[in-house]
Parts: C-alpha cells; sequence; structure tokens
C-alpha cells in the first residue's frame, strides 16, 4: 500500500499542482516541496521492513500477463530515498531560482510528474510497467528540457533527449518484450531467477543488446551522450535534478537491477565495461575544455556515469558495491555543483566561464560550498567522492582478465581520474580566481539564504560520508548490495586502509591533474578553445536532416496528387495480384460446361461482336473528339445489350438499354460546358507506357473470361429456378432474386441511387454558371420544334409502358427498376427536347420527399414481415387476375418494388435534371 | 419449434436507413428538428451496437435469415466477436463525429441524411455475410463518404474529391470482377459457403480461385490505404474538414475489417488453401505502408498532413500483425480500437488549432499565439501520445501485446523493426510539428476558442479511450477472444450454413 | 469459338475502359468507366456460362435446371451493378461539370498543371 501511495502521491500532487494559478508561487513549491518530503516518510515508514531484509509487494492485474505492480527491495529503497530527498532540496531551491515570469504552477507540475515517473521506474515489478515509467520520465523530462519555450535551444534540445532516450525506450521495449518472453514472466522476482536460463537462450545477445541500448542512452554513456550537453538549456533546478541525481541514473539503476539476470557473461563483461571506461575517459577529456559551467558539469557526469558503468560490467560483487556507493555520492556532490552553478548564474547573469572569473571577492561562502562539492568529485580524501574513487581502483587492480587488459584498465583509469582532477580543478580556478570578471552585466554577489541551504546541505553530506561512511551511508548501501546482489560481499567502508596501491592510484591522480591542468594555463588559454572539431549533435541533426530530405523526395517522387499515375498504380497491382496465381498455377484442364439447349446463333455474334469492338476501339483512338467519342460509345453499348438479349438475359439487355439513353443523354448535357476537345498530350511515351497496361490487362480479362466460359461448375442457382413460382409467386426469376432473395441487395442499391440523385443536386443546386459561351447556339438549334411537339407525345406513353412493365415485372421481363427508368428516360429525353419544363424541375417538383418515400416505402415493406414473426424482408403474396395485364402478383414483394420504381424515377430525374439546369441559371426568366 | 428471429442484428443497419429517409422530410418540414433526429438516432445505435458486443461476447454465433431464405441461397447478416467490436467503434465514432458536426451541418443540404446513410453503409459491411452484399454495402458508405467530403466543398476539394471517387470507383469494378470470378469457379457468394466450398475445389480452379481472392485483397487493400494502393488516403483526408475526417478515421478500418474477415473467415486463415499466396504479400506490403507513412510524417510540413500519415502507419501496423497468427491478431485488434480513437481525436484537434492560428491554420513554423494555448497543448499532448503508441496509453498496450503475439512468427523481427521504429519516427514528427505549433509563437491569438461540439466529441472519444485502457484487461480478452473465433473459420460456416429459416406453421405476431 | 468471341469483347472492353481511364481529364475518364462498366458487367454475366434463347423466365413443363434456363443469379448481380455504375457516372460528371467551372477546365491531374486551360471565351 505505501508503494502505490508513493507512486501516485507525486501525480495527485501534479494535477492539483496545475490547477493552481501562477501567481501561486509559494503554494505550489509548498505543494511540491510536501510531495516530497512525505514520500520520504514514507520511506521512513518502509524502512524497518526493508533493513529487515524484507521485499515489499503491491500488484492489481493489469491486460494480460502485464500486472500493476510494484516492489520496494533495498536497491529501490535506496533509489527512491534518492529521488525524494533530493526533490525536497530541489523544490526548495527552484522556488528561489525561478524569475518571476516563469509560470511555477506549470514547472512544479512537470516536476512532481517527473518524479512521480521515476518513483515509478524504480518501484516497478512488472518489466513492462517499468518500461511505461521509463518512457514517461522521457516525457516529462522533454517537457521540463523545453520549459523556457522562447528560447530555440531549449526546444532543440528538448527534442533531442526525448528522440534519443525514446529511442533507447523502444529498444528497451523490444529486449524486455523478449526477456518476459524468455523467463516466461515480466515478474522481476521470476525474471531475477532466470539467469541462468536467459543467458542460455540464443536470444540472449539480442536481449542484452536491446536492454543495454536502452540504459546507455538514458546514461548518456558514449555514443549516445550527446543529447546531455544539450538538455544544459534546461533551468538549472531541472539539471540538478534530472541530469546529475536521478533521471540519468536511470540507466545504471537498470544495469543493476538486472545484473542477476544479465551479467555475468563474457559479451556483458567486454559490452558494458569497455562502453563505461570509453565513455568515462571521453567525457573527462571533454569537459576540461568546455567554457560553460553547465557544459563542464554534463560532461563531468557523462563521465562519472561512465565510471559507474565500467563497475558494473566488470561483473564482481564488490565492483558492483563500488559502483552503487557511488552513484550515492555522485548524485550528492553534483547535484549540490548543479546548484552551485545554478547560483552564480543566478547572481552573475552569465554561465560562461570566459567571463566568470575572481568571483572569490564577491561570494567566498558559495565559492567554499563550490569547492568542497568539487574536491569530493575530485575525489579528494576526506570527502565521499574520495571513498568510491578508491573503491573503483583496487577494482581495476583486482581485475582478472586478459594479461593486457589487467595493465591497461588501471592505466587508463588513473587517467580518466586525472583529467577529472583537471576539470575540477578547472571548475574552482578558472571562476573564483584566475583574475577578474570579463563584461558581467550585473556585479556579482551572495545569493538570498534560501537559495543556499540546498547546497549547504549536501555539503554537509559529503563531508560526513567522507569522513564518517559507516555511521552514516553505511547501513543505505548495505541494504542497497542486499536488493542487488542478493547477498552481501565482503567489503569494508573507510578512509583508511593503509598504503596500498589504490592510494597511489589517488595521489598519483590528484597531483597529476593538478599539474596538467596549471601546465597547460600556462602553455595554452584555455578560453580560446571554442568548440570540439565532432559533436554529436552534428551526427544527430545529419541523420535527422539526411532522413527528413529523403523522406521529402520519397513522397514527391510517389503519386499522392496525380489521379493517372495512381491508377496506373492500382491497375497494376490488380493485374498482378491475378496474375500471379495464375502463372503458377494455370489454368488447369477444365471438364467442358454442358452444352446448351439451343445452337448458339454464330452470325449475328459475329456482327455484334464486330459492332462493339470497333465501337469501342474507335471511341478510344477517337477520344479527344469528345462528341464522336460519345456517339461511338452510345454505339458500343448498343452492342453490348443487344449482346445480352442474344445470350438470353432480357431483363438485362431492357435495364442496359435505358441506362445507356440516360448516361448518354446525361453526359451530353454535361459536355456542352466543358472543353469540346482534349488537349495533345505532352509527350506520347507515356500514352504508350498506358497503352502495354491496358492490353495487358484487356488479355488477362478475356483469357480468364475464355477459362470460365469453358469450364462447367456447381452452382446455387437451380434454387432459384425451383423455389421461384412456388415460394418466392414469380415466373421471371432474375426479378424475384431482385426483390425477394436478393432484396436486400436492391434495397442497398437504391440507397446508393438515390443519394447520388441528392448528391447531384446539392452539389449543383443553387450554383449557377454565366452564360459565358455558346449562348447563341442553345437559343437557336438546343430544342427544335419538332422535337419538342414529338416529345410533349412521349411522357404519357412512357408512363403507360412503365406501369405495364411495373406490374407485369415479376413474371416478364420487366420490373421496378427498368420501369422506373423507362419513365426517367421519357422525362428526361422530354426535359432535353425542353418540353415540359419548368414543373419538372427539382426546383419546382421536389424529388427529394419522393426519394424519401421511396425509401420508406421498400424498409417498411421489409420491416412488415416482422411484425408476423418473420425476418426483415420475407415476403408474402397472392395472385388477382386483372383484364389486360392479366394475372398480377400483389406480393408483398410488388410494394418493395414500388419503392424501387419511385427512388428510381425521382433519383434518376435529379441525377440528370440537376446539370440539365445550369445553363438557364440566368435564362428560366424568359423562356425560349 | 425455432426461436423467433433475433431482429436486433438488422436493426443497426435499418435505423439509420429510416433515420435517413425521414430526415429527408424533416428537412423540408422542419429543418430545426434535424438535429435531435439525427442525434437520437446515433445515441440509439450505439446503446444498440454495445448491446449486440454482450450478445456476441457469448461463444453463440449470431445468424440472421434475411427474407427468411436458407443460406446460402439468400443474404444472410452475421453477428460474431469481430462484427460486434466494429459495430460499436463506428457508434462511438459516429457520436463524436455528429456532436462536432453540427455547426457544420448547416452549410449544405442532406448532411444528416447522408451522415446515416454512412452509418448503414458501414454496419452493413460489418454485418453481412455475403461477399456481394458487402459490395454493395461498400457502395453505400462510399456515396455517402462522397457527399460528406464533397459537401459545401469548394476548390482543391472537388479535385482531391475527384481522385477520391474515381479511384472508388475503379475499386468498385474490380470488387465486382472479383465477386463475380469467385461466383464462376465456386458457385455460390456467401461467406460460410465459400469458406467450406473454395478448399473443396478441383485442383483445375485453384489458379482461378486464388486469383479471385487476391484481387478482392487488391480491392479492400485501397480501401485500407495500403501500399501502393493508398496514395489517395493524405490528400483526401487534408481536404476534408475535422468533424469528417474523425469519421472517416473508421474508413480505412472498414478495409482492415474487410481483408482479416476474408483472409479469415473466407479463406480460412495461415493455414488455408490461399496460404502462402494472401499472407507473405500483405505482410510485405502492409511493410512498406508503415515505411511509407513514416517517411510521410516525417516529410510533411501540415498538422493535418502529418495525421494522416499516422493513418497509414496504423494501416500498415494492422495488415502486417494480422498476418502474424491468432495472437498477434488478438493484439492488433485491441490496437486498432485504439488507433481509430486516437486518431480521430487527433483529427479534431488538430483542426481545432488550424482555426485558431488563423491564417497560417495549420503549417508548421511560428504563427499567433493560440486561443487556448493550455487547453489544446494539453489535447495535443494527449493525441499525440496516443497517436505515437508511447505509454501509458492503450496504443502501448496495443504495441506490447502485437510484439508480445508475434514473438515466435517468422519475420517477426521486421514487424518489431517497423512498430518500434515508426513510433520513434512518429514521436519525433509529434514532437516537432507540437513544437512549433504551441512553442514557436509570436503575435496576438486572432482565432476563436473550441466550439462546444468539438469539446463534447472530444470527451466522448476521450471516454471512450479511457474505457480502452483502463479495462484493457477485458479487452484485451475480448479481442484475444476475437481472434480465437476468426481463427475457427469451419465454427462460423456450421452456425450459418446450419441456421434453419422460420417454418410457415412457426409465424405468430409478437 | 463464340466463347472466344465473348471473351475478346470482353478484353477489348477492358483495355479501352483502362486505358481512358488513366487519361488527365476528367470526361475521358467517364468514358473510360463507361467502357470498363460494359467489360465488367459483361465479366459478370459470363461467370453464368452462356446460353442461348433459354432467358430465366420459367415456362411450364422446361424443369427448372441450368440445362434449360440461363443462370439467374449473374443477371441479378449485372442489374444491380448497372445501377450502382449509373449512379456513380451521374456523381462524376456533376464533379467534372462544378469542378470545370470553379477550378477552370477538366484536368483531374494535380500534378500537370499544364494541360489546365482558361475556359473557352
Amino acid at each position: 500500500m505505501i508503494l502505490m501511495a508513493l507512486v501516485l502521491l507525486p501525480y495527485v500532487a501534479a494535477i492539483l499542482c496545475a490547477t493552481l494559478p501562477d501567481t501561486a508561487r509559494n503554494a505550489t513549491a509548498w505543494l511540491a516541496g510536501l510531495t516530497s518530503l512525505a514520500g520520504c516518510a514514507l520511506l521512513g515508514v518502509a524502512a524497518p521492513a526493508v533493513f529487515g531484509g524484507e521485499i515489499l509487494r503491491v500488484s492489481v492485474p493489469w491486460f494480460a500477463n502485464v500486472s500493476f505492480g510494484f516492489r520496494m527491495d533495498g536497491l529501490a529503497w535506496a533509489f527512491a530515498l534518492v529521488i525524494c530527498g533530493i526533490g525536497a532540496l530541489v523544490v526548495l531551491y527552484a522556488r528561489y531560482y525561478l524569475s518571476a515570469d516563469d509560470p511555477p504552477a506549470r514547472f512544479f507540475a512537470y516536476l512532481l510528474a517527473f518524479m512521480g515517473a521515476m518513483l515509478g521506474v524504480v518501484l516497478a515489478d512488472n518489466l513492462i510497467l517499468l518500461v511505461v515509467f521509463w518512457e514517461l520520465t522521457s516525457l516529462s523530462s522533454f517537457l521540463l528540457i523545453g520549459f523556457w519555450t522562447h528560447r530555440s535551444d531549449a526546444r532543440q534540445g528538448a527534442r533531442m533527449a526525448l528522440t534519443v532516450t525514446g529511442m533507447g525506450g523502444l529498444c528497451l521495449l523490444g529486449g524486455v518484450v523478449l526477456l518476459g518472453h524468455i523467463a516466461g514472466s515480466y515478474s522481476l522476482d521470476i525474471v531475477l531467477g532466470a539467469g541462468e536460463l536467459v543467458r542460455a537462450d540464443p536470444l540472449y545477445p539480442v536481449v542484452l543488446v536491446l536492454i543495454l541500448l536502452g540504459a546507455f542512452t538514458k546514461s548518456a554513456q558514449f555514443p549516445f551522450h550527446f543529447w546531455l550537453p544539450h538538455a544544459m538549456a534546461a533551468p538549472t533546478p531541472v539539471s540538478a535534478y534530472l541530469h546529475s541525481a536521478t533521471m540519468v541514473k536511470a540507466g545504471v539503476f537498470l544495469l543493476a537491477r538486472l545484473y542477476p539476470t544479465l551479467g555475468g557473461s563474457e559479451l556483458w563483461f567486454y559490452v558494458v565495461s569497455g562502453t563505461g571506461l570509453v565513455t568515462m575517459t571521453f567525457g573527462a577529456a571533454v569537459a576540461i575544455f568546455q567554457q560553460d559551467l553547465k557544459g563542464l558539469l554534463a560532461y563531468s557526469t557523462i563521465s562519472h556515469l561512465g565510471l559507474i558503468t565500467f563497475l558494473f560490467g566488470l561483473d564482481s560483487p564488490l565492483a558492483v558495491v563500488a559502483g552503487l556507493f557511488h552513484i550515492l555520492n555522485h548524485a550528492v556532490f553534483k547535484a549540490s555543483l548543479f546548484m552551485a552553478a545554478g547560483i552564480i548564474d543566478h547572481e552573475t547573469g552569465s554561465r560562461d566561464m570566459r567571463q566568470l572569473n575572481g568571483l572569490w571577492q564577491f561570494m567566498p561562502i558559495t565559492g567554499t560550498l563550490a569547492m568542497v562539492a568539487s574536491g569530493a568529485m575530485a575525489g579528494v580524501p576526506l570527502l565521499n567522492g574520495f571513498l568510491s574513487k578508491e573503491m573503483f581502483f583496487s577494482e581495476t587492480i583486482d581485475l582478472d582478465a586478459h594479461r593486457l587488459l589487467e595493465v591497461i584498465v588501471p592505466i587508463v583509469a588513473t587517467i580518466a581520474a586525472a583529467l577529472a582532477v583537471a576539470y575540477s580543478v578547472r571548475f574552482i580556478h578558472d571562476v573564483f580566481f584566475n583574475g577578474q570578471p570579463v563584461g558581467l552585466t550585473k556585479t556579482p554577489h551572495e545569493p538570498p539564504r534560501w537559495l543556499r541551504v540546498p547546497v549547504e546541505v549536501l555539503v554537509v553530506l559529503c563531508i560526513a560520508v567522507g569522513i564518517v561512511p559507516n555511521w552514516t551511508v553505511g547501513p543505505v548501501l548495505a541494504v542497497m548490495v542486499n536488493g542487488t546482489l542478493g547477498m552481501r560481499p565482503e567489503y569494508s567502508l573507510a578512509l583508511w586502509h593503509g598504503f596500498n596501491a589504490p592510494l597511489l592510484m589517488s595521489v598519483i591522480a590528484l597531483v597529476a591533474g593538478a599539474t596538467f591542468y596549471f601546465g597547460m594555463q600556462r602553455y595554452i588559454n584555455l578560453h580560446s578553445v571554442t568548440r570540439l572539431p565532432v559533436s554529436g549533435k552534428h551526427a544527430f541533426d545529419a541523420v535527422m536532416g539526411g532522413l527528413e530530405t529523403l523522406a521529402r523526395k520519397l513522397v514527391a517522387w510517389l503519386p499522392s496528387a496525380s489521379l493517372p499515375r495512381h491508377v496506373v498504380w492500382i491497375v497494376v497491382s490488380a493485374f498482378a495480384a491475378m496474375a500471379w496465381p495464375l502463372y503458377h498455377l494455370g489454368f488447369g484442364a477444365a471438364p467442358l460446361p454442358m452444352p446448351s439447349a439451343n445452337a448458339p446463333p454464330q452470325l449475328s455474334g459475329a456482327l455484334l461482336w464486330l459492332l462493339g469492338v470497333v465501337a469501342a476501339l474507335s471511341a478510344t483512338i477517337n477520344y479527344r473528339r469528345r462528341l464522336t467519342a460519345l456517339v461511338l460509345l452510345g454505339a458500343a453499348g448498343l452492342a453490348v445489350s443487344l449482346m445480352f438479349v442474344l445470350f438470353s438475359a432480357p431483363d438485362l439487355a431492357l435495364t442496359q438499354l435505358l441506362v445507356e439513353v440516360a448516361t448518354i443523354a446525361l453526359m451530353m448535357i454535361v459536355l456542352h460546358y466543358l472543353p469540346q476537345t482534349s488537349p495533345v498530350e505532352p509527350g506520347g511515351g507515356r500514352k504508350w507506357r498506358d497503352a502495354a497496361i491496358a492490353g495487358a490487362a484487356g488479355v488477362g480479362m478475356a483469357w480468364v473470361a475464355h477459362a470460365i466460359l469453358t469450364r462447367s461448375f456447381a452452382s446455387i442457382s437451380p434454387f432459384y429456378l425451383a423455389k421461384a413460382l412456388p415460394d418466392g409467386g414469380g415466373t421471371n426469376v432474375v426479378n424475384v432474386i431482385l426483390v425477394d432473395f436478393r432484396g436486400f441487395d436492391t434495397m442497398g442499391e437504391i440507397t446508393v441511387l438515390g443519394a447520388a440523385g441528392l448528391l447531384v443536386y446539392a452539389m449543383l443546386a443553387g450554383f449557377h454558371v454565366q452564360r459565358d459561351h455558346h449562348d447563341a447556339d442553345i437559343a437557336d438549334d438546343w430544342n427544335p420544334l419538332l422535337v419538342r411537339t414529338v416529345t410533349q407525345v412521349v411522357l404519357p406513353l412512357a408512363a403507360l409502358v412503365a406501369v405495364f412493365l411495373f406490374l407485369r415485372g415479376h413474371n416478364l421481363p420487366g420490373g421496378g427498376f427498368i420501369a422506373g427508368l423507362v419513365l426517367a428516360c421519357a422525362i428526361l429525353v422530354l426535359r432535353i427536347g425542353g418540353g415540359g419544363r419548368p414543373i419538372l424541375d427539382p426546383a419546382h417538383l421536389p424529388y427529394q420527399p419522393w426519394i424519401a418515400g421511396g425509401l420508406l416505402v421498400a424498409a417498411l415493406t421489409g420491416l412488415g414481415s416482422m411484425v408476423l414473426g418473420y425476418p426483415f424482408l420475407t415476403s408474402a403474396f397472392l395472385h388477382p387476375v386483372l383484364p389486360i395485364v392479366g394475372e398480377v402478383p400483389i406480393a408483398s414483394a410488388a410494394f418493395f418494388d414500388l419503392g424501387v420504381f419511385v427512388v428510381v424515377v425521382a433519383a434518376t430525374m435529379l441525377a440528370t435534371i440537376s446539370p440539365g439546369l445550369l445553363p438557364e441559371g440566368i435564362d428560366v426568366e424568359h423562356p425560349s | 419449434m425455432m426461436p423467433a428471429p433475433d431482429h436486433w442484428l438488422v436493426v443497426p443497419i435499418v435505423l439509420p436507413m429510416l433515420a435517413a429517409a425521414l430526415l429527408l422530410l424533416v428537412e423540408r418540414i422542419r429543418p430545426a428538428w434535424q438535429a435531435p433526429v439525427s442525434l437520437a438516432a446515433t445515441v440509439a445505435l450505439a446503446a444498440l451496437a454495445f448491446r449486440l458486443v454482450a450478445l456476441a461476447d457469448t461463444d453463440r454465433i449470431g445468424v440472421y435469415l434475411l427474407g427468411n431464405w436458407q443460406a446460402p441461397f439468400g443474404i444472410v447478416l452475421v453477428l460474431d466477436r469481430l462484427a460486434a467490436l466494429m459495430l460499436s467503434l463506428t457508434a462511438v465514432i459516429a457520436l463524436a463525429s455528429l456532436a462536432a458536426a453540427l455547426r457544420l451541418a448547416g452549410r449544405g443540404p442532406h448532411f444528416h441524411a447522408f451522415f446515416q446513410l454512412q452509418l448503414a453503409g458501414l454496419n452493413g459491411a460489418f454485418l453481412t455475410g455475403d461477399v456481394f452484399n458487402l459490395f454493395v454495402f461498400f457502395e453505400v458508405l462510399l456515396i455517402a463518404s462522397y457527399a460528406l467530403l464533397l459537401h459545401h466543398a469548394a476548390g482543391r476539394t472537388l479535385r482531391v474529391g475527384l481522385h477520391y471517387v474515381v479511384i472508388n470507383l475503379i475499386g468498385a469494378s474490380l470488387f465486382l470482377i472479383a465477386a463475380s470470378l469467385l461466383y464462376g469457379v465456386a458457385g455460390t457468394l456467401n461467406f460460410a459457403d465459400l469458406a467450406i466450398k473454395l478448399p473443396a475445389l478441383p485442383d483445375w480452379d485453384a489458379g482461378l480461385a486464388r486469383a479471385a481472392a487476391l484481387l478482392l485483397l487488391v480491392v479492400f487493400g485501397i480501401k485500407a490505404a495500403l501500399l501502393p494502393l493508398g496514395f489517395w488516403l493524405p490528400a483526401t483526408y487534408g481536404a476534408t474538414s475535422g468533424p469528417v475526417a474523425a469519421l472517416f478515421a473508421i474508413m480505412t478500418k472498414v478495409g482492415i475489417y474487410a481483408i482479416v474477415r476474408v483472409s479469415f473467415t473466407v479463406f480460412g486463415g495461415s493455414d488455408s488453401w490461399l496460404a502462402g499466396w494472401g499472407q507473405p504479400a500483405l505482410f510485405a506490403l502492409g511493410l512498406l505502408t508503415i515505411a511509407f507513412g513514416a517517411m510521410g510524417a516525417l516529410a510533411t510540413k501540415r498538422l493535418i498532413a502529418l495525421v494522416s500519415y499516422l493513418v497509414l502507419i496504423s494501416s500498415g501496423t494492422l495488415i502486417a500483425a494480422s498476418t502474424l497468427g491468432q495472437a498477434a491478431l488478438g493484439g492488433a485488434l485491441y490496437y486498432l480500437v485504439h488507433t481509430t480513437l486516437a486518431v480521430a481525436s487527433l483529427f479534431l484537434i488538430a483542426h481545432a488549432i488550424a482555426d485558431q492560428r488563423g491564417p497560417r491554420t495549420d503549417r508548421f513554423g511560428s504563427g499567433p499565439q493560440l486561443v487556448q494555448p493550455t487547453l489544446l497543448g494539453l489535447l495535443f499532448l494527449i493525441g499525440a501520445i496516443a497517436a505515437a503508441g508511447l505509454p501509458p496509453l492503450s496504443g502501448f498496450v496495443g504495441k506490447v501485446l502485437m510484439l508480445q503475439g508475434s514473438g515466435q512468427a517468422p519475420f517477426a523481427a521486421w514487424f518489431w523493426a517497423g512498430v518500434l521504429g515508426s513510433g520513434l519516427l512518429a514521436t519525433f514528427a509529434l514532437a516537432r510539428a507540437g513544437g512549433s505549433v504551441f512553442w514557436k509563437t509570436q503575435g496576438e491569438a486572432v482565432g476563436l476558442p473550441m466550439p462546444i461540439g468539438d469539446r463534447t466529441a472530444l470527451a466522448v472519444l476521450a471516454i471512450a479511450g479511457l474505457f480502452w485502457i483502463a479495462g484493457a484487461g477485458s479487452a484485451a480478452r475480448y479481442t484475444s477472444a476475437t481472434a480465437q473465433q476468426l481463427a475457427q473459420p469451419r465454427v462460423y460456416a456450421n452456425a450459418v450454413l446450419g441456421y434453419a429459416p422460420v417454418p410457415p406453421e412457426a409465424a405468430s405476431a409478437p | 469459338m463464340t466463347e472466344w468471341f465473348y471473351a475478346s469483347a470482353i478484353g477489348v472492353f477492358t483495355a479501352c475502359g483502362v486505358w481512358l481511364v488513366m487519361r488527365a481529364r476528367t470526361f475521358d475518364v467517364v468514358l473510360g468507366l463507361a467502357i470498363f462498366s460494359y467489360a465488367v458487367n459483361m465479366f459478370i454475366f459470363v461467370m453464368g456460362r452462356l446460353s442461348y434463347g433459354a432467358p430465366a423466365i420459367l415456362s411450364p413443363g422446361a424443369p427448372a435446371t441450368l440445362a434449360h434456363y440461363a443462370d439467374p443469379l449473374p443477371q441479378a448481380l449485372v442489374l444491380t451493378a448497372i445501377v450502382i455504375s449509373f449512379a456513380m457516372t451521374a456523381l462524376v460528371l456533376a464533379l467534372a461539370l462544378k469542378g470545370r467551372f470553379v477550378n477552370g477546365g477538366d484536368a483531374c491531374d494535380a500534378e500537370d498543371e499544364t494541360i489546365v486551360e482558361e475556359l473557352p471565351r
């Protein structure tokens, strides 16, 4: 329960904090501070159990095998203490650091959110949950680094940090999922116990590398270190908290946490310790040449994290102890140093060591504090840094690996330590002595009392730990070790181990480092070193920039804006999809279908073929002369409908013919406003490429069609033939299918038609075109008298035919569709003829309600059957005999068909007449 | 004595149809009543959809014989877990979109009618168990989507709309070819019947049957914006209004639904007669789509376009995951719901931002201060986290489930790289976008505050998302059960083909 | 023989339609779609195989088998397809019409603006 409270408390506080107004500087600060202290208190409550070697657990199921579970052992406890303790100090510091125009509510809300995430990372029991909080630290640090949103370096730094650590987080996720897959669970208890199993697994290297990528990016290990210096654009409290004590420690925490599972292998040793060693040396070397105070501290942090990583990599219990110890020490002295740097920045208005000189005279107290802290950083005796450095040295000596390594490692370690001394000395000498300040905007002075208190507290800690480790840090370190290793190796925390190699190395490092620095001061001017030859930032920018240009090129190349090119892609894909299996499996040698009852009429078939093919081809060839092409299209359509007649599909033929008429008429009307010819295409190449593709498509379709025509198959159709009359009440099976067997299709279909009509009208209604051209010709030959008089007769006739077709539809070719189309076409022709206007125009005769009505009739017919306990659209019928028409089925299907009829008429009218209305936009007043 | 047919199955289609017809009349008589009627219909639909989820979550597969004709001869509606899931997702998106759209509805005729028709089409597509009927409902939902897209359209939107329409017309023709070819070899159109007959085909029909099947996948690939068929998407989604874009978030999912439906229920999943043909192709194209989406997200300089590319990424991810076995499919279905909600809300947010930035609209680079920087900033942050699949939102859960599920599959490594890499690029792109929109500001606010409708919409989506993450346990259980159901096409087939119509005498007034 | 006639006609229609759909002008695209739709309708139709002088209209006497009647199902499908494609054609034409006055010209290829010409005076 404590655990839940510990993790959730900061979030609750963050939400509260966010609701507070930005004027409430103290309130927000108090809220944040008390939250941290409450965290410490909770840890105090948990302490007895933890120090008793107990492991606290709490778990709530979340999803699949991932639980909302937390777990606190010594390691987690100690980290949580650092997070809450230093958190409290940082809050106090920030309260006095932030200027009046920084919104405190936002700042502390972010800070608390981060605190919660960090606690989550160290306390998570379930590895997936750990990743969740891991990513949350990245997100909240993104917001904190970018806190000063007006500064572009802040925005960039934030984005870089997010990208690099985010990448690490994703790798970590991958690694963790694999790890859980191998170990059989994400729960730490099981994973920590599964070390043997994991190391034996073939996937172990992958898991290790992925997880290490997560840890190294977070802990700014070379070559992923570069985000940290750029994160220095963050307000200093953030740096003091995230970039020294907590977030960057998450990586090394992960190493410690998973050490029992992943550690103890050649790979681990070489990768981890190698990376650590390089990072340690590199960071220390670069740190010396920084001009920005925080830059120096950032690289020093990188170096120290490298040292810790190196220790974990050494893969010996004592090395782990040293690593853990240094984590604590570094957190303390580095946080205080960042705060000191912040104070200097705050009181002098600059962080540039080329301006900051001789500050001792202005701020001796701060100077003293900084001196002590950097002494700890350098590893000066009587300070905490010294102790862990000693341990580190002795580990490098006790290292048993390849002979060469045994010699090189201690030397490199000493060199790195010397460099650390060098930059520590520079930090003090260059800032507090070394001449006078240069061009500061304001005269420096000691900071307000409370801004310094946190530093003082931490510095006192440095000394206390340095002198009497066993009474101070001893027990904490002990539980930490226990939690990490599950056992407690023999080690002694003491200032004095006698004259031994480590001591010697320390002395060498101190002397060499100091001399190196002052030597350099003599011969070269450190201030002239402006920037390093190579930097990770450039690499990062290069990669991201390159990726971006590549992306632009790609997107530009792909046909996102061009319809024809997109169509090509689709046609080719479709062709490939069909050709692929047919190429591999072929068409097979299928038995022929059963021969038809009657003999095929060869001649008429051939003639139709000729008509259709010639018409289509010449329409295509003459596509630029649009009117011609249109006429030819009509011919082709005619051929098609005749083919339907020939191959015993009268309904099809009728419908095809009528739709043909409507379509052609509509296209004529539209063409009336479009350019009469298509322009010549620039370049013939594309034409021929398209021709090739189209040809291939045609051949393919023909081939498939032929293959189907020449093979038998078993179909469900006999059912329809059998049931149409007895159960469907009609002899025209096609119509029965339309209104009964598959009436639901028809329903959807009339919906589409109706919607199309509505849409066309909606688009063109009230859209008037000024008569810019062929004003004259329309007036003259648009509707000659003859046409008009003829068309006057058409309408009633057509209406009669329509009714007839409708009524007989169920038994003979006809039905709602066809009837509707007949009437619609008649009206359309009439309309084009210019007669009957304007009563038939949507403006005067509202078609929308008719469409609605038709749909309602159809749907309600369907619903009717429900009342009788049958499913939707079940039909019932009887057969009264009417004069002339003969036997008429008053099937419920007929009502359905009526709905179809109405919709077809109304929609066709809307769709075809609306465009026809355009020219009369102005013309209506004076009808010709 | 048969139990009375479960009429609830047909209501999700008929209700919006009737509502549409009714709305056309209302529009003429009492225009003011449109909004309430439309809202009422949509709310009722949502309630029904959730009821159907409960119904489907029993292992029973709901069957509804339209016209009381025994399958495979008549058209049949089938309700399984997948269908129910899609229905309720649609309903939620519809509610949100409608709430946000109310203020636009007046700008052109028949908006509400078209909106309801859209829902009818979607629900029909999810419920039908007949390949040709699926075609019909695709057309219904497409014509409605044209209408919503072109609603008060002008200038560029017209041309984009034309692209969208023509592409889909070609798609429709291909669909007809594929569906009829299936009939030409197997002699039936019913999913269940096809599932039985296709594997039993003589080997001389093997090639043609597979050709038809793959062509069908191409058709659905166009809808799902699968590369190289999905280039239309960014332009189209970029050209329409926020609420409509939010509704369109479900449109690509229709394609994904159809792909999943046919490749499992009809073609029998990975161990089917289509094995080695459909799945590998889909997997590869899915990965390509992810790559293209990520590249686009990186390349674009507009917020709304960025969101559109995120849609592509999610499409690719879902398709690829659906081919990696049952567990991965379960994860994918969980992710599908998440990503639909996330993208829909992100579209709304992006448009709200564009409105508030005045002339700068959604282009990156420094623009005027927003009217509600805090509100929109928070919303964008949440939306971005969701869309990028970062913790603690459901996107992360979905990714974990998919990664877990795909663990053993061959080529899983590629999938992992795709998912994780695209997540990283999306994060980067979104961070950059957010930075330039919210942090790089100059000058005074010019726009108007966020309208109430949009807030309501976002609230709806947020509640749904919250449920999806808080209830991740039961949600993931449901989706994995869905995947399991999909992996047993036989059960589906038997349920459908074995369902007897109501005998004449059984009919009785309720 | 007849099969080849029929199939080749489908092929020709398809080729013509597809080629036209790949043009860069709305009207040409519509032409293409129309011709392509002929091909598609014929294709659907042949899925029921060919039969001569045996429309699916039941007459007493003839047994209700596919030997004596044309397959009615594809015909029904084609009917539906025809109507739907008509609706869509009308829509595209309306789009072309409006686009012509809003954007000037009926080019549907945003990329080669070269062929978007002014309204004829």
